[in-house]
């Protein structure tokens, strides 16, 4: 993992510009049904790099993603319904009429304001992922319980928003894309697309900043010691449940971005973001990109969805089973996910494989001392 | 906020201390006390109850009765990482040291005096830090890996960067649980120089098999069996002693030759 500096910075930066000139490019090329699948996806993204940092560094696998997601989703969407909701009986959203309620509920109004909307859109799902999380990690519950527990949340909070309608709308969900903002654009228009597909693409590199400075120094380091071997951790001094209670906080947060920038670029929020296959899809993304490498997650979930999209278009069966091809290609094949093989031995052994063998640069090591197994 | 206990001049003071797993009695009525600066070895037979009184010390096991004070202060109920700040640093029987990241940066972690995320986050190093991660390589002669990742290191090596990783957090009390399996000869002694230039300074318990060793480290020597302090003394006497040899079935005596 450390040996091949050079390699590295080489892969990093070729992978930004293209990045970048594929973000610059797209809005020009592109036409806006595909831009506005783009942005989509680069809001999935933001919740990959959630899950990067989670999993990839830390070592927690949540199933449960899709809480925080649609939590973000649903912010963004009850601020836009409200925006237009003028022309309706009593000023409230259209739904309500359908269920026979009069008044808006309570916990609606503070979504009147913008502000408070884009605070809540990722400190609810923040502070409801260190209030789950750390009642899991004081527990000291890991590894694959986590998992079922986050996915047994994600279950209760399906459930409980799909027979909700009186007060958001239950399995219909929040339609935001007819919302008129800045006085005369609907938000569906190619314009508001366009700029919310390039919202979405400063988000995604600032994010991706961010959390290049979290993981990088001692901070990510204690990330990583939890992965290995958190109760040796505990004896050094440190305490994982506050560390991974932070960790878990910032990825639901950036899960409640990444689903309110989905939101208001797929027009619809509904309890289908809070599907147990949608979260394992995300967990996916993050592994064929890489784990532990922050740009895996983004170029997995984007090249993954843009090829679930033509593959859908093409061939609709065929979908679930190139996706589930590609999970087993990367547990059997490519542990590390594409960027991580990139990174690692990965084009050394191929090269070798095909007969362009390099001679490695150090003396294979004799075993000096016999006794090397631990005596118990 | 710690009550100092009159009298006591004791680092650490383990009283009647009983764990039971499910009835079994891992250690019963334990008692035992460290004076600052010593030097302690521990030794006993497998399934004496040698880790367990370890994880009692550290937190990883509560006792069912008995008292466990360090520096005059009840260690029951307290959590590891918190006990670990106290001053009490623990190596693992196997070599325990985080494999991904590299050989610095697990000293670096070790020698950080703050533990929280935000300093950690938002503060650098001090070169005081950086000097003494460097030097702390220097001592296990680990300078030329300081950027390997530490688990393509040797066995050996592994050992020692958690030796080196105990002393960069600088306790006042070092558990050392077998730091010298699997070494060679050569290491060994090294190792056995280490521990006993750092008695004096800090408190240091060792816990090991190597009878060779334990008499290299010239300290006195306690025999635990079957969960219980059976003897206490130097190698020789402790060696001569016949409750020993009976729980060592004479093996004791062959070895130490």
């Amino acid at each position: 993992m450390f040996r091949s500096f050079q390699q590295r910075s080489w892969l990093s930066v070729a992978i930004w510009v293209l990045i970048i000139a594929a973000i610059v490019a797209a809005p020009s090329v592109l036409p806006v049904f595909r831009l506005n699948l783009l942005g989509r996806f680069l809001s999935l993204a933001i919740v990959a790099l959630g899950i990067d940092l989670i999993w990839g560094f830390t070592g927690l696998l949540s199933l449960g993603q899709g809480i925080f997601f649609a939590l973000g989703g649903y912010a963004a969407a009850m601020f836009l319904q409200l925006r237009s909701s003028s022309e309706f009986p009593n000023g409230i959203p259209e739904f309500f009429s359908l269920y026979g309620v009069k008044q808006l509920p309570l916990f609606w109004e503070p979504f009147r304001s913008p502000l408070f909307t884009l605070i809540a859109i990722w400190l609810i799902p923040a502070v409801l992922a260190a209030v789950l999380g750390n009642l899991v990690f004081r527990n000291r519950i890991k590894g694959v319980y986590f998992s079922i527990l986050t996915q047994a949340a994600l279950l209760v909070f399906f459930n409980f928003f799909n027979g909700q309608q009186k007060l958001i709308n239950g399995t219909n969900g929040l339609k935001t894309d007819v919302t008129i903002l800045f006085g005369q654009l609907e938000l569906g228009s190619p314009e508001m697309q366009r700029g919310f597909f390039w919202l979405t693409a400063v988000v995604v590199i600032l994010v991706w900043l961010f959390l290049r400075w979290v993981v990088r120094g001692r901070f990510g380091n204690v990330l990583i010691a939890i992965r290995d071997d958190e109760p040796r951790l505990r004896f050094a001094g440190y305490n994982p449940t506050l560390f991974k209670t932070i960790v878990f906080a910032i990825a639901g947060g950036l899960a409640g971005i990444g689903g309110a920038l989905y939101t208001v670029q797929s027009g619809i929020v509904s309890p289908q973001f809070m599907t147990v296959p949608f979260s394992i899809e995300m967990v996916i993304w993050v592994a064929v990109g890489g784990r532990g490498t922050l740009v895996g997650a983004i170029l997995g979930s984007v090249a993954i969805m843009y090829a679930k999209s033509l593959v859908s278009e093409a061939l609709p069966e065929t979908w679930l089973f190139i996706q589930g091809g590609l999970f087993i290609l990367v547990v059997t094949a490519l542990p590390e996910g594409v960027i991580g093989w990139f990174r690692g031995d990965g084009p050394r052994n191929l090269m070798s494989r095909v007969g362009f063998s390099r001679p490695i640069s150090t003396y294979p090591q004799l075993e000096v001392d016999g006794n090397e197994e631990v005596q118990p | 906020m710690s009550t100092i206990v009159s009298g006591s001049r004791a680092l650490l003071e383990l009283q009647d201390i009983t764990v039971s797993f499910d009835g079994f009695l891992a250690l019963r009525d334990l008692n035992l006390s460290l004076e600052p600066g010593e030097l302690r070895a521990v030794i006993g037979p497998n399934g004496a109850g040698k880790t367990t009184f370890l994880d009692v010390i550290t937190g990883k096991v509560a006792p069912s009765s008995g008292g466990v004070l360090f520096k005059g202060r009840s260690l029951v109920g307290i959590p590891e990482h918190r006990i670990a700040r106290l001053g009490i640093g623990r190596k693992f029987q196997s070599p325990r040291v985080f494999e991904d990241l590299t050989v610095q940066d697990n000293l670096a972690l070790a020698v950080s005096r703050s533990k929280q995320p935000w300093t950690l986050l938002f503060g650098r190093m001090s070169a005081e830090q950086r000097d003494q991660v460097h030097h702390l390589m220097n001592i296990v002669n680990l300078q030329p890996r300081a950027d390997w990742r530490a688990g393509a290191l040797s066995h050996g090596q592994k050992q020692w960067l958690e030796i080196a990783m105990l002393v960069g957090q600088d306790p006042d009390l070092l558990l050392v649980d077998e730091p010298v399996a699997g070494l060679t000869d050569e290491e060994t002694d090294l190792t056995a120089d280490l521990l006993k230039s750092l008695a004096g300074d800090h408190t240091v318990l060792v816990i090991e098999h190597d009878m060779e060793f334990i008499r290299r480290l010239d300290s006195p020597v306690t025999v635990l069996h079957q969960g219980h302090v059976l003897c206490e003394g130097s190698m020789d006497q402790v060696q001569q002693d016949p409750r020993v040899i009976e729980v060592y079935l004479g093996t004791t005596e062959d070895d130490a030759q």
